[in-house]
């Protein structure tokens, strides 16, 4: 392409171990035109965030470029001497990063490290760079830009310190702007808000866009073009129409099938067995060859090559077919009339705050109400997905029932006992009904120990099973359980990927048999794929145990996918719960609503228009006063203003919190 | 010489105890896989491994100084046997000929003369002043005393050779051996830094041989005020510097360890109480506590003469009573580390599924915490052990460190330090001290560095 913006041509790059150069990115070639978004879109570890470290040239100490041309507007980059280079990063390209929290610097003013561009690009200083800086700032939409320059960072919310990231990266006007995962840290009021700016921006400056992403929501709003990565090769390229309405890679068709989604409700999620090859055993033919479900012989000896299936779309795969015949129709199933069973967990207006202390003396000067008068009943075989953004208390709520975090007030009653007050051995024996599985495997698993000592321990603590041999029996039934082999139990967890590792978790958590599973967000720091099969074993032990889950999270896909209740939450209160039908298709709420409205959705057709919230949520140390949700609400009225509204049951199921609803 | 008594010195118990535990501590990191990952990583750091040689080196003197007895003295048959008042040790054994042969006073190194002048009476000649001939140094030379160079260049070149042989030796076993196991790979790509081990030993090797070749004949780096020879107090300092770099991480390390952990996971009033306790520790000038502890540690073996059948078990005592003021003094640092590293870790979710399954709160200490932080443990020892030996040097500068009958790096400074001022100065003994806690400090530092690299778990 020769109006190309950037183009990029059999980059190779690879990072050094020992003393020998793992290629990470294997020859990858695209371009992108000025005005143009092209997303680069695959799991962890297929070699995105490399290639745009790699375009950069920002490599990490270990990284090598192992060949390719990487050419801007007629200068190939790569050979330029790095002090030319500076002029080119943040002048003429700019990147936005993952992790707005970490990305700025804690101790300069957001005024210093904007300057700091406009100096080194566009030789500005004094007033003049102030002038401009106010300027980018209300182009972010920040308000009260000039306030903001003196603040630092720790001031700002995340969302606007990914907003201030992305003024930087505008101070020096670049023609080509990379963001990497620019969204996967924030919550999806403020998503909808930052993908917003970043299209309105680029139109407005005609600016080229690299949007790293693994999230086909965030594609399907955003990019013009895609190529899908798959352990460092491109493997399908594609206008937009084309990726959503006709992909044609197995592994991009896969990902489509491992969404959860309303319409796969009681269905097993399509999975993508096994896992992107390591680096440093990449197969010698199709690298998908080993996951893929159309494999065929030619593909374990040759690398597939590009082929043009259409004008703009290419693929590399050996398989000539289509789409897989997807039979299955949507799932229709209503679950209204289906009787929930008496509930076993009757949580009722659980509290918890935490005192706020300040002086010399530690005086108590407030409360963070975390957790602000909770109350929910689950019953045997039923999930109840608590929703709500980072904040909102939904994880609290989860260690006060476990009573991990002492509630402050309220009661907890797991089969007609009250939990909340219980010391020792009673509350040790009560724990065995209810266990919890944690957000990141990494974390939730001692590195120290083995697999088997993992899962043994709650049932060595709880005293089931104290005789060794029927324990090593039935640490490996657990393992066969949740799927995995036996001799993982002399394994450590280090050897493990990240869905192993859940997979382990879980496994420690059935160990004591509860009645109850609190799972706190156990998908959100897997790949789809992976999330999937995590999603299909969690289905698959509810019907095999008659576990009951409590699932946090914020991921509506999810929800819609899993649960049977759900109950919202903003700022430490549930403002709306109901089956999870009547939330989904009918939500009461404007914050439930502007929720679901602001969930990107993998689909080319969104149906409703989205709702946008201003603003993020406040602070539960002050909350606002009436209804905690009216200065965001887009359909406040004065009564919200002065008092918070009182439940109403909209049906036996359904209840909300609102005043537009009474 | 007929007999001997085994003499243990307190020193030497836990000398030999802490060898038993690192062997120990070794087989339970053989049977670790992370941890053993880790020790892999310093295996392969050539720096590390060159280091690690030079220490073994220092160690082995220091075992050998730790082997201690008496001898029996010549008695008549049938009477109980009476063993000599002096204790020493196996390296005393083999230094033999370094410990025995004292000159009168000072010599330089490689003298055949003392250093300062003396009047001698010649037989038939009245009296000189002159500088008289040395009682060992350079004895065999007879008359040819300016021959000193060529012959000493000469023996050393001889030991060297030897030293060369005796290298390639062990150059050869090392290489069959690796080829044995992996037949095709190069020394220089092995895993462990065979190359960087090697190449240490053969500097060693060069170095050491011939010094000690020399020695047999010469003051190789002088002698001191009362005429004993500089190599040998050398060699008896490394074990002082040894046990007050070892002995007194092992009694901070409980503390440390303990009191960190405790602070930091149980949090509330115990973590008040404990960083009450090491703020104010730290904030007394530590010279001054040593000073004080050491001083009415004095008064008390001076007061109690019957404790001690020896001379030397009195030192020991002293030196002991050192290691423990160390201590007592020097856990803070580690302590505030743990504390802070726990207050990390009991937010990690294992650490809160454990206490969802209602397992105690030692246990999770024990299973959960304890080993997470081995890291940081391991090298903090291996940094502190250097700043102690010189800690030490410095205390006993200043005169409230060892026993004076004791030779350590900094009883040969202080020695050494009024003779600076003389014209012409004597050297040697401080250059001496300098060059020896030189290598064994650096040593210890790029060993620490090349640990705190592999266990860094951000470069992990």
């Amino acid at each position: 392409m020769s109006d190309a913006l950037l183009s990029v041509t059999d980059l190779r790059l690879g990072f050094m171990a020992g003393k020998r150069a793992l290629p990470a990115v294997d020859g990858i070639s695209f371009a992108i035109s000025p005005g143009e978004t092209f997303a680069l879109l695959g799991e962890s570890g297929c070699g995105k965030s490399a290639t745009a470290q790699g375009i950069m040239r920002l490599l990490p100490a270990a990284g090598r470029m192992l060949g390719g041309r990487v050419v801007m507007d007629g200068q190939e980059l790569l050979g330029l001497s790095e002090a030319d280079m500076r002029a080119w990063r943040g002048g003429r390209m700019a990147m936005i990063f993952q992790e707005p929290a970490t990305s700025l610097n804690p101790v300069l003013t957001v005024g210093r490290q904007i300057g700091e561009v406009l100096e080194r690009h566009r030789g500005l200083t004094g007033a003049a760079a102030t002038e401009r800086m106010v300027e980018l700032l209300r182009l972010v939409g920040i308000a009260d830009p000039e306030r903001r320059l003196t603040e630092y960072p720790f001031q700002l919310s995340g969302g606007m310190k990914q907003r201030v990231m992305i003024a930087i990266a505008l101070a020096g006007e670049p023609e080509l702007l990379i963001a990497d995962e620019p969204t996967t840290a924030l919550d999806v009021t403020v998503q909808a808000q930052i993908l917003d700016l970043l299209a309105k921006i680029q139109v407005d400056r005609g600016m080229g866009m690299l949007l790293i992403t693994h999230d086909l929501g965030v594609v399907a709003r955003m990019a013009h073009r895609i190529g899908v990565m798959y352990a460092g090769e491109l493997v399908e390229v594609a206008s937009r129409q084309a990726f959503f309405t006709a992909p044609r890679h197995p592994y991009t068709q896969a990902l489509f099938e491992a969404l959860p989604d309303i319409s796969r409700r009681g269905l097993r999620l399509n999975t993508i067995p096994g896992q992107v090859p390591a680096l440093a055993a990449m197969p010698a033919g199709c690298r998908f060859a080993d996951r893929c479900p159309q494999v065929m012989a030619i593909c374990r000896e040759q690398s597939p090559p590009w082929r043009e299936v259409a004008g703009g779309h290419a693929v590399r795969c050996h398989w000539q077919g289509e789409a897989a015949a997807n039979g299955r129709t949507g799932n229709a199933v209503t679950e209204l009339d289906i009787d929930p069973g008496r509930a076993f967990l009757e949580v009722a207006d659980l509290k918890v705050h935490f005192p706020i202390r300040k002086g010399l003396l530690q005086r108590t000067v407030g409360h963070v109400r975390a957790v602000d008068g909770v109350s929910l009943a689950i019953a045997a075989s039923r999930t109840l997905a608590l929703v709500g953004e980072s904040g909102c208390g939904k994880t609290t709520v989860g260690k006060a029932l476990l009573q991990l975090i002492q509630p402050s007030a309220g009661s907890v009653r797991l089969g007609g006992n009250e939990l909340v007050g219980l010391k020792g051995r009673r509350l040790r024996s009560a724990r065995r009904h209810m266990q919890m599985v944690f957000q990141d495997p990494f974390a939730s698993l001692n590195p120290r120990l083995r697999v088997g000592e993992i899962i043994a321990e709650g049932m060595a603590a709880l005293g089931i099973d104290t005789e060794s041999a029927s324990h090593a029996a039935a640490i490996a039934a657990l393992l066969k359980q949740v799927g995995l082999p036996d001799e993982a139990a002399g394994r450590y967890p280090h050897e493990f990927s990240g869905g192993q590792r859940q997979r382990i978790a879980i496994a420690r958590a059935l160990a004591v048999q509860p009645e109850l599973l609190i799972c706190d967000e156990p998908t959100s720091a897997l790949d789809v794929s992976v999330q999937a099969q995590i999603l299909n074993l969690l289905k698959k032990l509810q019907a095999e145990l008659g576990v009951a889950y409590l699932f946090i999270t914020h991921n509506f896909a999810v929800v819609e996918y899993l649960a049977h209740d759900v109950a919202v939450m903003y700022l430490g209160r549930i403002v709306e719960r109901g089956r999870a039908e009547e939330i989904l298709r009918s939500p009461k709420h404007p914050y439930t609503q502007a929720l679901l409205s602001a969930v990107p959705v993998p689909r080319l057709d969104h149906p409703t228009a989205i709702i946008r919230l201003p603003g993020e949520t406040p602070s539960p140390a002050n909350p606002p006063a009436g209804c905690h949700f009216h200065p965001r609400c887009p359909m406040a009225m004065d009564i919200c203003r002065q008092a918070y509204p009182g439940v109403t049951e909209l049906s036996p199921t359904h209840r909300v919190n609102c005043h537009l609803a009474g | 010489m007929s007999g001997f008594q085994v003499v243990v010195l307190w020193s030497d118990v836990l000398v030999w105890l802490l060898v038993a535990a690192g062997l120990g501590v070794g087989v339970l990191i053989a049977k670790s896989p992370p941890l053993l990952a880790a020790w892999r990583r310093v295996g392969a750091n050539r720096v590390g491994m060159a280091s690690a040689t030079v220490l073994l080196a220092f160690i082995a003197v220091g075992l050998l100084d730790s082997l201690h007895y008496r001898l029996q003295l010549d008695g008549k048959p049938g009477q109980p046997a009476v063993y000599a008042i002096e204790v020493l040790s196996v390296l005393d054994a083999l230094a033999a000929p370094l410990r025995t042969r004292n000159e009168k006073t000072y010599s330089a190194p490689f003298a055949t003369r003392l250093y300062a002048k003396e009047t001698i009476d010649l037989p038939g000649q009245g009296t000189v002043r002159d500088y008289p001939r040395l009682k060992y140094g350079g004895q065999h030379l007879g008359e040819r005393e300016d021959e000193v160079a060529a012959d000493a260049g000469f023996t050393a070149f001889k030991a060297g050779v030897l030293a060369f042989v005796g290298w390639l030796g062990v150059f050869g076993v090392v290489a069959a051996v690796n080829r044995k196991k992996r037949p095709n790979l190069k020394l220089r790509d092995a895993a462990f830094a065979w190359d960087a081990v090697l190449l240490t030993l053969l500097a060693m090797l060069l170095a050491v041989v011939p010094l000690f070749w020399l020695a047999g004949q010469y003051h190789v780096f002088g002698t001191d005020k009362v005429g004993q020879d500089v190599l040998y107090q050398i060699l008896k300092s490394v074990r002082t510097g040894l046990i007050i770099g070892l002995v007194t991480t092992l009694v901070m390390l409980p503390m440390a360890v303990l009191l960190g952990i405790v602070a930091g996971y149980f949090r509330g009033w115990v973590d008040d109480l404990i960083q009450y306790l090491y703020t104010v520790l730290n904030s007394i000038p530590g010279v001054l506590l040593i000073a004080a502890a050491v001083l009415m540690m004095q008064v008390v073996i001076d007061s109690h003469p019957q404790w001690f059948s020896t001379a030397a078990e009195r030192a020991d005592l002293r030196l002991l009573a050192l290691c423990f003021i160390l201590g007592i003094t020097s856990w803070t640092g580690l302590c505030r580390l743990l504390r802070g590293e726990t207050l990390k870790l009991r937010e990690l979710e294992y650490i809160q599924a454990a206490q969802a399954f209602g397992v105690s709160s030692w246990r999770i200490i024990l299973r959960h915490i304890l080993p997470n932080l081995m890291h940081i443990v391991i090298i903090a020892l291996v940094m502190d052990f250097s700043g102690l030996v010189l800690a030490e040097a410095v205390l006993s500068y200043v005169g409230i460190g060892v026993d004076p009958t004791m030779t350590s790096f900094g009883t040969m400074i202080n020695n050494a330090r009024m003779e600076l001022g003389r014209e012409p100065a004597v050297w040697w003994s401080l250059a001496a001290a300098f060059s020896a806690m030189f290598v064994l400090v650096l040593a210890a530092n790029l060993f620490a560095d090349a640990v705190r690299d592999a266990f860094d778990p951000r470069a992990a």
